[in-house]
């Protein structure tokens, strides 16, 4: 087992490093004011939303444990906190916590 | 090597008040706790953390540990879910560039691109003098990685204190950051429809393959986006 764990380890930093390392080969042709770096930044920011989308609707781990509705009014609450509180990252990101822990105690 | 100057001034800019570095840290604890959970030991998960250091990863490798998949289908599952990182790479050192750095400098500085540290870069790379900017970019990295690792020893050592519910808390912190991020991000038609057609791409292509819908959703939307854009003028 202890070995299966440093070997998973490895070949997750593996497969992770192989990305970030294409991206700076692919860097090296690129100009900061081209087209090419806008189409990059567009796909980084959708490629992140993608992410983020999945992470909220189809969680793994201890968010899929918490009914679909719950996690999305906890979202949409401290999304809701952020642009009240003029776009104050601290408040919505503590509260979010408290409040999922407060709401999966009683449902 | 490394100018000292900007590695400290990029290693202090975590401190910022929109600073990612509680939803970071938050995270982290939550792996920590995880870890331990699953049976790693103390260095395992420091390993784990300083190595991969990208969050959906570890978790990944943490559920198929769990459910003992093979090491093809680990790699498989990490590298499609943290492909994401290859436009952030692009996205990003294009900005870093300068010829009197070298190349092995940039190979070794990509391991901190994470979204924390992509974020502060991406905030504060025009105040920084071009021929530094890497080394300011290690500075943040290192911060970053650094508030990682302690984080997950502080999450291994708490996980028996930790019951589910405050689990579950933990585990909404990041996403509800990332949230907020993403819509501070929406400034121009191009990076709110990015955001928009990513977020519906990333969920509809999850009924086609949940392993693909990040970087089919993904790339779908980012290049509708860009077009859509600059026939808008941006």
């Amino acid at each position: 087992m202890a070995i299966d764990i440093i070997l998973a380890i490895l070949v997750t930093s593996f497969a992770t490093y192989i990305s970030r390392f294409l991206g700076v080969i692919t860097s090296k042709k690129i100009k900061e004011n081209s087209k090419i770096f806008k189409w990059f930044n567009c796909l980084a920011y959708s490629t992140l939303s993608a992410l983020l989308a999945r992470l909220v609707i189809f969680p793994a781990g201890a968010l899929a444990e918490v009914d679909y509705l719950v996690r999305f009014i906890v979202v949409f609450i401290c999304l809701m906190i952020f642009l009240i509180s003029k776009k104050n990252f601290v408040y919505p990101t503590v509260l979010s916590a408290l409040f999922l822990a407060f709401l999966s105690s009683i449902f | 090597m490394v100018n000292t100057k900007y590695f400290l001034k990029g290693f202090i800019s975590i401190k910022g008040a929109d600073s990612p570095a509680i939803a970071l840290a938050v995270s982290f604890i939550a792996i920590g706790a995880l870890f331990k959970n699953i049976g790693l030991n103390i260095q395992e998960s420091i390993f784990s953390t300083f190595l991969t250091y990208a969050l959906p990863g570890s978790l990944i490798m943490a559920e198929s540990l769990i459910v003992g998949a093979s090491l093809l289908n680990i790699f498989l599952a990490v590298w499609l879910v943290n492909a994401r990182l290859y436009p952030m790479t692009v996205s990003l050192f294009p900005l870093l560039t300068h010829k009197s750095q070298p190349r092995l400098k940039y190979y070794l500085a990509c391991h901190f691109i994470a979204v924390s540290s992509w974020l502060i870069m991406k905030e504060n790379y025009k105040s920084v003098e071009r021929k530094y900017r890497l080394d300011f970019w290690i500075g943040v990295g290192a911060a970053n990685l650094l508030v990682a690792v302690s984080a997950t020893v502080f999450g291994f050592f708490i996980a028996d204190y930790l019951n589910k519910d405050m689990m579950i808390g933990l585990a909404i912190v990041n996403p509800v950051y990332f949230t907020c991020v993403m819509v501070s991000a929406m400034k121009t038609i191009q990076m709110s429809l990015a955001v928009i057609l990513g977020t519906v791409f990333g969920i509809l292509f999850y009924f086609v393959s949940p392993e693909w819908c990040i970087l089919v959703g993904g790339f779908t939307a980012g290049t509708l986006a860009f077009f859509i854009g600059e026939l808008n003028g941006n």
